[in-house]
């Protein structure tokens, strides 16, 4: 396998928009590939991650119309790639592995998504569509009434009271917020306290307005290329160290959801490539969609300990500055939530970290990073290790 | 290789007050809701079997920004079965809205109910619902078992 580059990024701001998806698109991929010093016409391949487009704009097939907004040419294969949230970073993982394995050089990958021109009920009834069909929805699950059941689960697995472990929550959403603040490119650019957190509306106990992500529109990409490329065109590549993706059923024969079966299972792939414990991660982007997510998610890639992730975030172990920081770039929580675009804005934050070009939000020192993103049911879950 | 169970037959069962699941003839696990093979040891020798009904909360949340077609507030859960597998259902209560955590650990019924279709659910569906035990379904609907626990 040969080793595989980040050579350029692009994103666009995350937020409401007028623009299409197309457009969106259009505009980080752009700035990716002037980024890379390289033409459009150099691109072999475009991957993009899309999962709503079908009920947002009745768009399918979206990555043909991609590849000719662009200009690029007829030979150049273009797919869209679905796995619910976690659409761009498989379409990530996939695109290293073609240049991995010597069959492309240089790759086009994004995402892109518009969530909010369908309003809530529809929105919240399409991201449904990412539990089991036949046993979920009926029920009227929500993925807010998904991590609430991961929430009310935790609570009484670790024997953490309710009150505690949402003080604890609220911490999340605040860190994230404030590392928002510092991204020109966040969704939400205001820092906000506990009893704000503590007096939103309730979505679906025992989570709270400001414990969910929002719905936001955006698009990011990102060029892959073979390290010999990558040498000629930048004197910064971040290289791919370790890539992994895993499985799980739905919700109800995962039964312990604070331990997602797939996520442990690709990290351990992802750490396993690199050489690398969880304990060599210097920055990480991970699947915040939900304040309780992120305290799961530090413990299934390893960076606390089982049932001390909450206890982590109350002693700013996971902010910028402390042990590891989690989600410097506001996370899904601030900086926002188009879909298919998340796993690629992760990398997208991640490279600039490697890069030093954070500014105000720049974890010193930077060398490894980790994205984390999760797709569905605790269903789909790919990691990815980048390296300097 | 076909379907012991199909999702056919399975909601036609709810529907007809009969829970019924999946005994593996290699290592005895239950399977339900049904599936090709068996949720232990992926066998396919499978023998169709009632299910007592009987399950107990585990965790569950009270939904109350619903997805477009659905009113809140209502209680989603997942409990277990007394034969193992989880299940999702909704909590039959008279007060949806003040449940608390104190519901998990409480022994609940299997039951059922017919969900109208939608544009994008493939024709009507049946989800599961949970009625506390010693406490009677909302009226209009029959527990699989009746009460029993």
């Amino acid at each position: 396998m040969r080793k595989v580059a980040v050579v350029g990024v692009g994103m666009t701001k995350f937020g409401p928009s007028e623009k299409t998806q197309v457009e969106m698109f259009a505009e980080a991929a752009l700035e990716a590939i002037d980024g890379s010093n390289i033409e459009t016409r150099d691109i072999q391949a475009l991957f993009v991650g899309n999962a709503l487009g079908g009920f947002v704009e009745g768009q399918f097939n979206i990555a043909p119309l991609l590849a000719s907004e662009l200009g690029l040419s007829a030979d150049t294969p273009s797919n869209r790639f679905e796995g619910a949230c976690a659409s761009g970073s498989v379409a990530i993982r996939d695109a290293f592995m073609l240049v991995a394995a010597g069959y492309h050089d240089l790759v086009l990958v994004g995402g892109t998504e518009r969530c909010t021109v369908m309003g809530t009920p529809m929105a919240t009834r399409t991201f449904a569509m990412a539990s089991d069909s036949r046993y979920e929805e009926f029920n009227g699950i929500t993925f807010p009434g998904v991590f609430a059941m991961v929430a009310h689960l935790y609570s009484q697995k670790y024997g953490i009271p309710l009150k505690k472990l949402k003080e604890r929550m609220a911490m999340v959403a605040v860190k994230n917020h404030k590392n928002g603040t510092m991204n020109p490119l966040a969704h939400f650019q205001k820092e906000i306290t506990v009893e704000t957190v503590l007096k939103g509306f309730m979505v679906a106990d025992p989570l709270q307005l400001l414990d969910c992500c929002p719905f936001s529109d955006g698009a990011a990409a990102i060029v892959l290329a073979s390290e010999e490329v990558a040498k000629k065109l930048t004197d910064k590549p971040v290289y791919i160290r370790g890539v992994g993706q895993g499985s799980a059923g739905p919700l109800y024969r995962q039964k312990d959801l604070t331990v997602p079966a797939a996520r442990v299972a690709a990290a351990k792939q992802a750490y396993g490539m690199a050489g690398v414990k969880p304990s060599d991660i210097d920055v990480v982007e991970l699947h915040d969609c939900f304040t309780i997510a992120e305290i799961v998610a530090s413990e299934a890639l390893g960076l606390f300990e089982y049932g001390t992730g909450s206890e982590a975030v109350e002693r700013g172990e996971s902010q910028i500055g402390g042990r590891v920081a989690i989600n410097p770039s506001g996370g899904l929580k601030a900086k926002g939530h188009p879909i298919g675009a998340t796993g690629v804005a992760q990398a997208y934050e991640i490279v600039k970290q490697l890069r030093g070009e954070c500014g105000a939000r720049q974890v010193k020192g930077a060398k490894l990073g980790l994205t984390d993103t999760l797709g569905g049911d605790l269903a789909t879950m790919v990691n990815i290790i980048y390296g300097i | 290789m076909a379907y012991p169970l199909t999702h056919r037959q399975y909601y036609e069962g709810l529907k007809a007050g009969k829970l019924l699941g999946l005994k593996c003839g290699k290592c005895g696990a239950i399977t339900a809701p049904p599936k090709i093979n068996c949720l232990q040891c992926n066998g396919a020798d499978l023998e169709v079997v009632e299910l007592s009904g009987q399950a107990e909360i585990k965790t569950f949340t009270v939904v109350r920004v619903p997805p477009e077609g659905m009113t809140a507030p209502y209680v989603v859960a997942l409990a277990e079965l007394a034969e193992g597998p989880w299940l999702m259902g909704n909590l039959e209560v008279a007060d949806p809205g003040a449940v608390t955590m104190d519901i998990i650990g409480r022994k609940v019924t299997v039951g059922h109910k017919v969900v109208p279709a939608d544009l994008y659910s493939a024709g009507e569906g049946v989800a599961v619902t949970f009625s506390i035990c010693g406490s009677p379904p909302p009226s209009g609907r029959e527990a699989v078992k009746k009460m029993i626990c």
